[in-house]
């Protein structure tokens, strides 16, 4: 057990009275990182969050201070705040919104002070209605508080914040979809290269796009330092980060922990409280719907980046999903390609049609019609989509949406073959 | 039903915020949603003249998203998430007790036009599993009897100051009053943007 004491950092006001409104944001410390951030050059502020190396929460994890260094030199420059978060099983974004849309607030006028930007769109998830009403609220609080709009208090800084609702579509959360769908038109991710936001974003212009929880650090690392931040976690997965935790476990919840230090053992058995009725781990999602599948050998293995990478998945978002033995693992795989045929852009051949096939195959096994090829014709389609089903996958498509589908599927047989077997030879499903 | 004229001043509102007007299609389009309950033609064709577009252009963009109905809904759109977290505690079989409780299939509406049923996918509530969202508002760790209490509520009208009625989503509207000279000089301040480059042509973008 590597539970560490490591204080949270974002999540450490929630669960106060009224955590969202500005009185009680300012009783407890809010808005001072920002007052320390006007006082600094923008540079130094950079510099700061490369110190840091906090690495984007949103799934990609790449190094937010890297992102804001990359920016085209142009004018005008935007700030994009990712809150469409829609990750199966991810649920952090939600409550950060919901109980503590200042502290976002307060991050999002910092960047937009080291990036120079003079608009800044947060994009909220659609169906968070709640949440785009605090948020809503915090920014007509933050005004009038001085703390957004113009001249922010006092330092001659001008930035205009603006709530920008989705209206329900998973991939609107790739950063080039969502800029798409904040001009006004279809989800469709663009083409990279050469439409990376940072140097083709949002109108053409050079644009960074940050994750709600990243953005949402950068009070605490202004006022406390890089360093500080950098102090916590192992390598480059550095400070705290919120895992959503769900599925069979006797407490499912967000926790916020010390990357790299903390095992996802830790999260099952201490903050989870185990698993449901004394049950065993049969697999677990390490890292969101889109993340291969672990297996109970791999539970000792820290929550960090790297560590998770080289193994062969991602910690994605952040959601761990634990699955116990009772669980029909055929079941669970063709709920997730059903998810991805669902959400699939259509823009692309092998990402519409394969995750269609993929999901009429996989309920055709589940509901016991299915052959013994099919298995094969599983991984062929996947092929398709990833050649060679390598980790990182290799891609046919034009975002990451196509092949994260094969994961679940790929896990699954090669975890679970004689299950899958059995539901093709006996005609149904073992677990009823 | 085209907009009421304090919805109208509400989508030229939105517009302005955007450097570009097309930016303000989706929160128009709530609003729009907001007074009818769901995107009737005259609505579509009205937003589509506010915002400088052709009708077939907001319907390119309205019908890519699950909020957007460019058909009739009921009052409540009862939405139940049955994706992995709530698969795995119980999400089908909330959806076949709901079926049963509502007696519909999901995309269905009731008779009445009181509720409609939908099959979601992540909600992000999942630490709450199975959860379900009616008319965006949540409710999670839902049990049969909840659920039914829930229908028996939203019948009766006691949750209408919780619930809003389908396509009302936010009722927060931005105040910037304190931004020195207002939203004129706001627009203003902002001005700088405009003498930006011209934007390449994105891609997928038919408009161009």
């Amino acid at each position: 057990m590597t539970v560490t004491n490591a204080e949270p950092i974002v999540t450490r006001r929630h669960g106060l009275p009224n955590s969202w409104t500005l009185s009680s944001y300012l009783q407890n410390g809010g808005y001072s990182g920002l007052r320390k951030a006007l006082t600094m050059a923008p540079e130094e502020i950079t510099q700061e969050v490369l110190t840091s190396n906090l690495l984007g929460r949103g799934g990609a994890g790449f190094e937010a201070g890297r992102k804001w260094s990359m920016l085209r030199k142009a004018q005008p420059v935007y700030l994009v705040v990712n809150g469409d978060e829609s990750e199966p099983a991810t649920f952090k974004d939600h409550m950060l919104l919901e109980n503590d849309p200042h502290q976002l607030i307060e991050g999002v006028v910092i960047c937009a002070y080291a990036i120079g930007a003079s608009q800044a769109f947060i994009y909220v998830r659609g169906e968070f209605a709640l949440a785009q009403e605090r948020v809503q609220a915090a920014l007509n609080e933050a005004y009038q508080h001085g703390a957004a709009g113009h001249n922010i208090f006092g330092s001659g800084f001008t930035v205009d914040v603006v709530l920008h609702p989705g209206a329900g579509a998973y991939i609107c959360g790739e950063e080039t979809a969502l800029i798409e769908s904040l001009e006004g038109k279809r989800g469709f991710p663009r083409i990279k290269p050469p439409y990376f936001p940072a140097a083709i974003g949002l109108y053409g212009a050079p644009t960074v796009v940050n994750n709600v929880e990243t953005l949402s650090n950068l009070p605490w690392i202004v006022e406390h330092g890089g360093a500080a931040f950098a102090a916590l976690g192992v390598g480059r997965s550095t400070g705290t980060r919120i895992f959503s935790l769900s599925g069979h476990v006797n407490r499912p919840g967000n926790y916020e922990v010390e990357m790299a230090k903390t095992t996802f053992r830790d999260l099952v058995e201490h903050y989870g409280q185990g698993v449901r009725n004394g049950g065993q781990v049969k697999a677990f999602i390490p890292g969101g719907a889109s993340s291969p599948w672990f297996g109970p050998d791999q539970l000792d293995m820290a929550l960090d980046q790297d560590e998770v990478g080289k193994a062969g998945s991602m910690l994605g978002s952040g959601a761990v999903t634990i699955m116990d033995q009772t669980t029909c693992m055929v079941r669970a795989a063709w709920r997730i390609t059903k998810f991805f045929n669902r959400e699939s852009c259509g823009q692309c051949t092998p990402c519409r049609e394969g995750s269609g096939w993929l999901e009429k195959v996989m309920r055709r096994i589940e509901e016991g019609a299915g052959r013994e090829e099919d298995l094969e014709l599983l991984l062929d389609v996947c092929d398709n989509i990833a050649p060679g089903l390598s980790w990182p996958p290799q891609q046919t498509t034009i975002c990451v949406l196509g092949p994260s589908i094969p994961s679940s599927i790929t896990s699954g047989i090669r975890m679970f073959r004689d299950e899958f077997l059995v539901h093709i030879k006996e005609g149904a499903c073992p677990y009823g | 039903m085209r907009l009421n004229s304090d919805n109208v001043q509400r989508a030229k509102d939105l517009i302005a915020l955007y450097p570009v007007p097309r930016s303000a299609l989706i929160p128009v389009l709530h609003v729009a949603q907001e007074q009818n309950g769901w995107l009737t033609p005259e609505s579509v064709e009205h937003v589509a003249e506010l915002i400088g577009l052709t009708p077939a252009e907001v319907y390119g963009t309205a019908s890519f998203y699950d909020m957007l109905f460019t058909e009739e809904v009921g009052t409540h759109l009862v939405s139940i998430c049955t994706n992995i977290a709530c698969l795995l505690n119980g999400g089908y079989e909330l959806l076949e007790h709901a079926e049963e409780k509502l007696g519909v299939k999901p995309g269905v509406t009731t008779e009445d036009g009181a509720f409609t049923l939908e099959e979601v996918e992540c909600i992000a509530l999942c630490g709450q599993a199975p959860c379900l969202a009616v008319n965006w508002r949540f409710f999670g760790n839902v049990t049969n009897a909840d659920f039914d209490k829930l229908v028996d509520d939203l019948r009766s009208g006691r949750l209408k100051d919780e619930v809003p009625p389908h396509g009302t989503l936010n009722r927060v509207r931005r105040d910037i009053s304190a931004w020195a000279g207002g939203v004129p000089a706001a627009q203003q301040a902002l001005k700088a943007r405009a003498s930006a480059p011209p934007p390449p042509p994105a891609q997928g973008d038919t408009t161009q």
